[in-house]
């Protein structure tokens, strides 16, 4: 392995748990609750992207399907909790494992497909399984599930009178999300997917095992989504299949990597941080009227960023810029650079 | 259940079927050109309804006279967003595939918008058109009219659709420009006016359809949503790149649906739909008449 990349991933390293400390330490500064479920909101996003950009980014397999995986975490956890009283800490591991199982079972077919034909084939299944919760009665159907408030209690993953709580686990989440993606980066793993997703014939041909590393990516995917979905149920109290397994979910899962910088490290983190700000103000500034100015400007954005930034955020914010930056900083102030030689 | 009421699901479902594939064709034919998916289709259909509703509204012009109207409207729409967003986008350098998705996805976006701000969300509907609400018998089989004559219209509209791209030299253009842009380009053919004119013609035949389903659907600004991901799942079942294919993937997404209903409680009809497109997909990847 050359240097350059043990640098660069060092430096990761560090960028992401200062500013992770950083993050932790918000809201002992701010104490507006409305900011702080903002906050969470894009963790959540952020996290949920992150795993849906090593399916979707790193191995080129594009899901728009994932909030199955989601609907599936958050359905796990409520119905457990709801029907048979099991801690939701279990109902998270469970849609995880089922989600992860779910996935496996349903690459097998679907990894045989290419391009559109996946796409349509991710964003029908997920279809299939809203339609079915959406019909499924002792799940709630389409009146859904309210998980009962009982007070606050870690053991129960459940604070109706705080959202700090919330705010450490997401951020958790966050890390370990990204975590996963790094460790992953540089694995066995990580090189095979790269290889699949820029030429699978050829990555075939060299001994990768393609259908399996598609499996692999599809199984850690899911299983943090699925955790993902778990964890808003918790923070929501209610679910029903439109909420949480809908298409829109999906899209919104894949927008921060895309907008971010998809198959990238750090992209799908930013894409969150610029975008559900942006989304959660603009919602309750002039989305209250209920007419959609709201979308007008979300849309808008979408359209621009994808237009004018295609190969995502991330670029302005590498360290290549950082150094261009300097270099222009340098022609400015030529003087005491001769007096220094 | 008889016989009878099997006959009778199966005719409505083939008319709903043909219905599907002229809302599919424009989708497979902007796809077949440019390798390009319009996520916002669903919304080019909602804004035909919107066009169709008003002209009946303030004008009193029955569906069926508009419907030529609205799909010239639309014509130019289509051109105008392939000259204003879609071909920027298929520009891009990098991410190529998802920055098509999703430009055209935040133009959905903005479209449902701009339809809740200038219309509200109320539902709306054509009341008293010629056709609206009218049956007609043939040998027992109680057909309604309005989607009678959308499917005859969806036939004709096919058959122009064929003459148009075989007989035509802009359509001869349209096919040379879908086999190999670059070479139509060496021969003095500016591709952009062809992809413009071809976002033109898919988008029409979108209005074309629109018009007829607001006879007998109510309007509003998500309407597109559910006919859009039926209107994929027909275009990729009948084979990407394939305009025949729509029309072929049109009639067994309608006998599907119809089929199921019979089957399944009313609110489940989709899932055959789904079904049956993976386990076409699953036996022959590149769907029924699809080139690789």
């Amino acid at each position: 392995m050359d240097t350059a990349f043990a640098e660069r991933r060092r430096r990761d390293l560090i960028v992401a748990s200062v500013l992770a400390a950083i993050a932790a330490t918000v809201p002992l500064f701010v104490k507006d609750v409305y900011v702080q479920n903002i906050m969470v909101l894009t963790l959540m996003w952020g996290a949920l992207s992150q795993s849906w950009n090593i399916l979707s980014g790193y191995c080129g397999q594009i899901s728009l399907g994932h909030a199955l995986y989601f609907g599936i975490g958050a359905y796990t956890t409520a119905l457990l909790f709801t029907k048979f009283g099991v801690l939701p800490w279990f109902g998270m591991l469970g849609g995880g494992v089922i989600s992860a199982l779910i996935a496996m079972a349903l690459g097998y077919p679907c990894f045989r497909l290419r391009g559109h034909y996946f796409v349509i084939a991710t964003i029908v299944i997920a279809e299939i399984g809203l339609l079915l919760f959406h019909n499924w009665d002792w799940a709630g159907a389409a009146m859904g599930i309210e998980i009962p408030a009982r007070g606050d209690s870690w053991l129960k993953f459940q604070f109706p009178r705080s959202k700090l709580p919330y705010f450490y686990f997401a951020l958790v989440l966050a890390c370990v999300a990204w975590f996963v993606t790094w460790w992953l980066e540089d694995s066995k793993w990580g090189y095979w997917w790269r290889a699949v997703k820029d030429n699978p014939e050829a990555a075939e041909s060299l001994g990768v095992d393609v259908f399996n590393s598609k499996m692999g990516a599809a199984a850690v995917s899911a299983f943090l989504v699925a955790v993902g979905g778990s964890f808003y149920a918790q923070f929501v109290y209610f679910i029903d299949p439109e909420s949480v397994m809908g298409f829109q979910f999906s899209l919104l899962m894949a927008l921060p990597a895309v907008l971010g910088g998809i198959g990238t490290l750090w992209g799908p983190m930013l894409g969150a941080v610029i975008l559900i700000p942006i989304t959660e103000l603009t919602r309750s500034y002039v989305g209250g009227s209920g007419r959609g100015v709201d979308l007008i400007v979300y849309g808008g954005l979408i359209i621009a960023i994808s237009l004018v930034r295609p190969q995502g955020l991330i670029g302005l914010f590498s360290f290549k810029q950082l150094a261009r930056l300097k270099q222009l900083a340098r022609l400015f102030a030529p003087k005491r650079k001769e007096v220094a030689r | 259940m008889t016989a009878e009421a099997i006959i009778q699901s199966l005719a409505s479902g083939l008319l709903m079927g043909l219905l599907y594939g002229l809302i599919a064709v424009g989708l497979a034919l902007i796809f077949g050109l440019m390798d390009v998916v319009n996520f916002a289709h669903g919304e080019f259909l909602m804004i035909a309804m919107y066009a169709t509703f008003f002209l009946f509204m303030f004008f009193a012009i029955d569906p069926l006279l508009s419907a030529p109207l609205v799909a010239a409207a639309l014509f130019v729409f289509g051109a105008v967003v392939y000259l204003l967003i879609v071909r920027f986008a298929v520009r891009a350098k990098a991410n190529a595939g998802m920055v098509q998705i999703f430009s055209t996805f935040g133009l959905a976006i903005v479209m449902r918008g701009l339809a809740q701000y200038f219309f509200t969300p109320d539902y709306r509907s054509v009341t008293h058109s010629w056709l609206g609400g009218k049956t007609v018998s043939v040998a027992g089989i109680f057909l309604p009219v309005p989607q009678l004559v959308g499917a005859l219209i969806a036939i004709a509209a096919f058959g122009a659709l064929y003459l148009f791209i075989n007989r035509t030299d802009f359509g001869r253009a349209l096919e040379a420009t879908r086999e190999d842009a670059g070479a139509v380009a060496l021969v003095g053919i500016d591709k952009n006016k062809v992809f413009a004119l071809g976002w033109g013609l898919g988008a029409a035949l979108v209005g074309l359809s629109g018009a007829v389903m607001a006879i007998f659907f109510y309007i509003y600004p998500d309407v597109g949503a559910s006919f859009a991901l039926i209107a994929y799942v027909t275009v990729a079942l009948g084979g990407f790149g394939s305009v025949f294919g729509a029309f072929a993937g049109g009639i067994v997404v309608g006998l599907v649906e119809a089929t199921t209903a019979l089957i399944l409680p009313p609110s489940l009809k989709a899932v055959g739909i789904y079904a049956v497109y993976l386990l076409v997909v699953f036996i022959r990847p590149r769907g029924l008449f699809g080139s690789m």
